[in-house]
């Protein structure tokens, strides 16, 4: 039976709904046990989530100053040694995860098995390759530990409700100071979170400029959405980089997506190939977008998406 | 300070990858080859810490067939001094090429390694880590801006919160994201230079890398297709359709 240590991620003291899809993954190849393992500076309330998430077994957490930032070179020799023993260590496809699984697959000298998009089996796996445009089986070796990011759009967050154990672990490594954490610019935003709002509504280049996406922000507001945005309106300067959706942004799966302004470039459609209903409105009627939308609209952003709002009462 | 560059070559990203009836790969006869982005935005931050005095040497390397010299060339063109191209018939995964990219810097001794987030190919996003790893070196991943003070970098990364800032002493390993730089173009007499440029063949077995090509692929398909929406002729129209599915 496989031994499944999650690595857990957070920020400002709370857990990030990506270790609730871990463990959907990991119950999904019938894993014996899930631990979740939770590095910070003070991990008392950040394990007390994770240990309310059904299906997790045990809570492990090391508490430690160093912890306090998610510092990739820091955490990885202590989750190898945390990792003793268990058969499978998975982590979020996010940046955080991205940055942190292949240090720990390095040290431990195995592959890492990257966006895990469908379980087969506990060393069987779909992943996406070419911005999506092929899905892959692969097989890993079953006498290596496993490591393993998981595409966290494939996996539904699995519910409230358990009550795991919490042990705090102490563990002897060393620990690098070569990496040190400066700042966090984030942007302050009331609105929902890009990566699990069940609602996103995105610009493009077509939106014009940062001034003009207060078209976006408002049709947003309005449905309780969160914003989204293709690479140009980001290298443009429209919105900030963490709105990027697509194979080099945030792979996300809303149950509605509106891509208002976006052409669909096959880097864009690969980040919301899993949402619900796509709409898509753009004023050239043969946009690629077109193809894989489940509602299309043709016509001037600036016109539509106003009416939109007074239609919606 | 020398700057060691990783280079690979991957189908051009313009191209839409077709998966063989057979499901044993993706169509890649007679299709465009280009540089991977990234390291093109890698090999050009490397070029320009050069232009300001930062770095002196900066040395391209790829692992690839015998076919990637072309490929290596373009990088030479592009401002490289040198090159060194790995010669490999197999396509190597992650793991086997931090361990043969590893082999180099002990050879190279540079002091920044600067690699691409991920290869469009693979979309693996690993190879930068494991090296830093295996080096036992810090990592600055999905750099969008990279700042050198004497024996430290100043790195903007480009994180899911938004823009994380580290310092990591040097050596380091530095992965690019998009909007680090935008490469120059290269001009026809850069061409002509590069082909008096050095450029060193090394087999891969001569460099005795312990293989971590552990996983294996054992079927491709095409990706699930959407099914064909509707088209609405007004915005009163695409309002009422979402109400009805509940979706506003
Ligand atoms: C390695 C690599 C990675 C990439 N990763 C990503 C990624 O993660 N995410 C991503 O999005 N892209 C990515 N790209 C870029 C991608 O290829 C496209 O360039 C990008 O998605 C285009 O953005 P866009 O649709 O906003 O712009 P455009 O393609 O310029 O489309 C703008 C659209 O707006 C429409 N329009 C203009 N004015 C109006 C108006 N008034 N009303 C209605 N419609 C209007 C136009 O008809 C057009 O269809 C990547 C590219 C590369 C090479």
């Amino acid at each position: 039976m496989s031994k499944v240590l999650i690595v857990a991620e957070h920020l400002n003291g709370k857990l990030n709904s990506s270790t609730a899809r871990c463990v959907t993954c990991a119950k999904a190849f019938n894993a014996g046990s899930v631990t979740v393992l939770v590095l910070a500076d003070a991990p008392e309330a950040i394990a007390a989530e994770a240990a309310a998430i059904a299906g997790v077994d045990k809570v492990l957490t090391i508490a430690n100053p160093a912890n306090a930032h998610p510092i990739a070179a820091v955490y990885a020799p202590q989750v190898v040694a945390a990792a003793q023993g268990y058969s499978h260590v998975l982590a979020p496809s996010t940046t955080f995860g991205k940055d942190l699984a292949p240090r720990i697959a390095a040290l431990l000298g195995v592959a890492q098995v990257s966006d895990i998009a469908e379980v087969l089996g506990a060393h069987s796996f779909k992943r996406p390759i070419y911005a999506g445009n092929a899905i892959i089986t692969v097989e890993a070796p079953a006498d290596a530990t496993l490591v393993a990011t998981v595409r966290t759009a494939s996996f539904a967050a699995a519910a409230a409700g358990g009550s795991a154990t919490i042990e705090a672990l102490s563990v002897s490594v060393e620990l690098p100071t070569h990496t040190r954490f400066v700042e966090l610019q984030q942007g302050k935003s009331d609105r929902p979170d890009l990566q699990s709002a069940s609602r996103v509504v995105s610009g493009g280049r077509g939106v014009g400029s940062a001034e003009n996406f207060a078209v976006i922000y408002k049709l947003a507001d309005r449905i309780g959405a969160a914003v989204g945005a293709s690479r140009a309106a980001v290298d443009a300067g429209y919105v900030p980089s963490d709105l990027q959706v697509g194979q080099t942004g945030k792979i996300i799966a809303p149950e509605l997506y509106m891509a208002i302004g976006i052409s669909g470039a096959i880097q864009h459609l690969t980040g919301i190939k899993d949402a619900g209903t796509i709409v898509a409105i753009n004023k050239d009627g043969e946009a690629p977008i077109f193809e894989i939308a489940d509602i299309g609209l043709v016509g001037d952003l600036f016109t539509l998406v106003p009416e939109i709002e007074a239609a919606l009462g | 300070m020398k700057i060691l560059v990783g280079y690979k070559r991957v189908v051009d990203y313009n191209v839409r990858i077709q998966v063989k009836p057979d499901g044993s790969g993706v169509v890649t006869e007679g299709v465009k080859l280009s540089p991977n982005p990234f390291d093109d935005i890698a090999l050009e931050e490397a070029l320009r810490l050069r232009e300001k005095g930062v770095a002196t040497d900066v040395v391209v390397a790829t692992i690839g067939p015998a076919d990637c010299q072309a490929h290596l060339r373009n990088g030479l063109a592009m401002g490289a001094n040198r090159a060194i191209h790995v010669v490999t018939s197999q396509a190597v995964q992650p793991l086997t090429a931090a361990r043969t990219l590893l082999k180099l810097i002990e050879k190279e001794q540079p002091d920044i390694v600067i690699l691409g987030k991920q290869a469009i190919d693979d979309d693996c996003n690993q190879t930068g880590q494991m090296l830093a790893a295996l080096w036992n070196r810090p990592q600055a991943t999905f750099a969008s801006k990279v700042e050198i003070n004497g024996s430290s970098a100043r790195v903007t990364r480009e994180v899911d919160a938004g823009l994380e800032v580290i310092d990591v002493d040097l050596p380091a390993v530095i992965t690019t994201d998009l909007r680090l730089n935008e490469p120059r173009f290269i001009k026809l007499p850069d061409i002509m230079k590069a082909k008096s440029k050095p450029l060193e063949t090394i087999p891969l077995e001569s460099l005795a890398v312990e293989s971590g090509d552990h996983l294996k692929t054992t079927a491709y398909a095409a990706p699930a297709k959407r099914s064909k929406g509707v088209m609405v002729k007004d915005a009163a129209e695409l309002v009422a359709l979402l109400k009805t599915k509940g979706l506003v």
